[in-house]
């Protein structure tokens, strides 16, 4: 599904060069649980970004589905994060001002979807995390772990082909944690391809795939049986 | 992302922070309100002006002596070029000029006139009888200046109620010996009460016979003719007409200016027209300075949603989506602010007549329309930067704002 072959992402700070990916090849097929790990500095979030389409590598090829990415537009990235990836990240990102209900709509709205429907449609997904009873709160009513549950139910609303987590547990305690790390393992055996990027062992642990970054390079490449 | 959800998304990021909104639109309502003030101040001044110049009486031609350029602007009369115009010559208008139902002429001088011990200065008009016709002045008691006082040359004044309510308070004038400039005149008839027109008070004026006024100013000159047309599509041969005859009696010169009163109208028209638009370009300056404060107020609500925008795009926005929503913002704000200032400007407008009565106005269409349609355009102008800033936003740099 997901096919990097010798990936590199250099940025410019003025005079000097700091390649961050220094030639990532990777493949990833459909239903993997996958960990990123690394030192901070080591390129994992970067790899992540360029792998939801969020940046383009400096150099080499990313196919996503069959698809070459790295020439899309940026309307066209849009449109591929918006369908077909969901971001989860460390530090939640809802939207302040809205309901949980309205923060699983947004993906919506960017695919067009009418608002009756996007609304039969994201309250499923509350459900699946387990906060039909907080569909109507703002973020700031929900705990740490809640408004997790809602990033989860806002990155699965669009039924997409894959889930990235940037250390999805980095700001919660350990129990809101491990509901969290059950949720994602829980969406993995349904069938879901999820990518969780982490330096946390006890959240890798939990993965089928623990791929190791150093210095923008894969250390070690290992698979769980 | 259809528009009517764009417009939902600005619309509750305005309401989250209504003091900060309200005081942006602030700018906007204020100018939108000068605009559509002042523009109806300039507007209420033509209207007023108009009103005024056709209640003189109805297709009148002013014939004065000297030579003046077609667009306005005075020549003084300068001895030796210029022929006065004469009593003999309107008579020969009078005569002669089929197309004129009157020519007035008219003598203007100011003199003193007295009663017992009471005594005043006073404009006084050397007048005949048609000049009630075409001024549309009437005598209330007695009777005007007459044909024979003017052939006569009788001393005879006719009183305009402000100076015969000072000389004479609630007593009968008429019959009564008034000394004009020292001249004894017999007061034979009132005036009807008018008012001021166009800042002249003519009920505080007395009226001679043309002939007698010539005298009490020792001249055998006229101020000027008034003749006027049946009907206003007989002016032009009219003036031809005139123009013909007193050429022909001022030594094959055409040293006189017929002045109609559609130009006369066009001329103050076009002078209120520029006083108007003046008017409102300042009071546009100040919709342009709200419009400045609405792209400072977008460019901080763009760094402060940075974050927001950065989630949006992660979610899928496009780089048009965001802009939309910004621009939709901008344009909500100077619009609402736009609106808001039309109703409070449209309600002072109607409102300033009432306590201000030398301060006429008139609300015209379009400068609703146009202060409207401003203020929309400064939103979309003043919106383009910040939104297009907002929509050029890396979405991992975004994301990254703290």
């Amino acid at each position: 599904m997901i096919d990097l072959s010798n990936i590199t992402k250099t940025y410019h700070m003025g005079e000097v060069a700091i390649t961050v990916l220094a030639g990532i090849t990777l493949n990833i097929k459909q239903g993997e649980l996958i960990a990123i790990m690394g030192p901070s500095g080591s390129g994992k979030s970067t790899l992540m970004h360029i792998v939801g389409c969020l940046d383009r590598p400096t150099s080499g090829v990313y196919r996503f589905e069959n698809r070459e990415i790295s020439t899309l537009s940026d309307d066209e990235l849009a449109s591929v994060r918006n369908v077909k990836i969901g971001f989860v990240f460390q530090t939640f990102n809802l939207l302040p001002r809205l309901t949980a209900l309205k923060n699983v709509e947004v993906p919506l709205i960017y695919s067009g979807v009418p608002a009756r429907v996007r609304k039969e449609r994201a309250m499923p997904m509350l459900e699946r995390v387990g906060l039909a009873e907080r569909m109507y709160h703002k973020p700031t009513e929900l705990s740490g772990g809640q408004q997790q549950r809602v990033a989860i139910a806002r990155a699965l609303v669009n039924n997409p082909a894959l889930l990235l987590a940037d250390e999805p547990t980095g700001n919660l305690d350990s129990r809101s944690g491990e509901e969290i790390l059950n949720i994602l393992t829980g969406l993995n055996q349904q069938g879901v391809t999820i990518i969780i990027v982490t330096h946390d062992q006890n959240v890798a642990g939990r993965c089928k795939r623990k791929i190791h970054l150093k210095d923008g390079q894969i250390l070690e490449d290992q698979v769980v049986t | 992302m259809n528009f009517l959800e764009t417009f939902q998304v600005s619309f509750e990021a305005i309401l989250s922070n209504k003091v900060r909104a309200g005081l942006t639109m602030l700018g906007v309502i204020i100018g939108v309100m000068a605009v559509i003030l002042l523009v109806s101040i300039g507007e209420g001044a033509r209207v007023y002006i108009t009103k005024e110049l056709t209640g003189l009486g109805t297709n009148l031609l002013i014939i004065t002596p000297g030579k003046t350029s077609a667009s306005g602007g005075f020549h003084p009369p300068s001895a030796g070029t210029v022929r006065k115009l004469t009593y003999d010559d309107s008579l020969a208008l009078k005569r002669r000029v089929w197309l004129l139902t009157d020519a007035v002429p008219i003598v203007l001088g100011t003199g003193r006139i007295k009663y017992t011990n009471l005594g005043r200065d006073v404009m006084i008009i050397g007048v005949t009888p048609e000049f009630q016709r075409v001024r549309n002045l009437f005598v209330d008691s007695g009777s005007y200046v007459t044909q024979g006082d003017v052939d006569s040359k009788f001393k005879v004044v006719v009183l305009g109620t402000k100076v015969k309510e000072e000389l004479f308070g609630d007593q009968n004038a008429l019959g009564k010996v008034v000394m004009l400039s020292d001249v004894r005149y017999r007061v034979v008839g009132v005036m009807r009460k008018k008012g001021t027109s166009l800042g002249m008070d003519v009920d505080d004026v007395v009226y001679v016979p043309v002939t007698s006024g010539q005298e009490l100013f020792d001249t055998d000159a006229l101020f000027e003719i008034i003749a006027s047309t049946p009907h206003a599509e007989d002016t032009d041969r009219a003036i031809a007409q005139i123009k013909d005859i007193l050429i022909k009696r001022h030594a094959h010169r055409e040293d006189f200016t017929i002045q109609t009163q559609g130009a006369m109208l066009d001329t103050m028209n076009t002078i209120l027209g520029v006083l108007t638009a003046v008017l409102g370009g300042i009071a546009g300056i100040s919709l342009l300075v709200g419009g400045i404060g609405i792209m400072n107020i977008m460019l901080v609500s763009v760094r402060e949603r940075t974050r927001e925008i950065g989630i949006r795009k992660a979610l899928g926005a496009r780089n048009s989506d965001i802009m939309a929503q910004f621009m939709i913002e901008a344009v909500t704000l100077s619009g609402a602010g736009g609106v808001l200032g039309i109703f409070i400007g449209v309600g002072l407008a109607l409102l300033i007549p009432l306590f201000i009565d030398v301060l006429p106005t008139s609300v015209s269409f379009w400068s609703i329309a146009m202060a409207f349609t401003f203020s929309g355009a400064v939103g979309i102008f003043f919106g383009v930067y910040p939104a297009s800033k907002a929509a050029q936003q890396d979405p991992i740099q975004a994301l990254r704002f703290e």
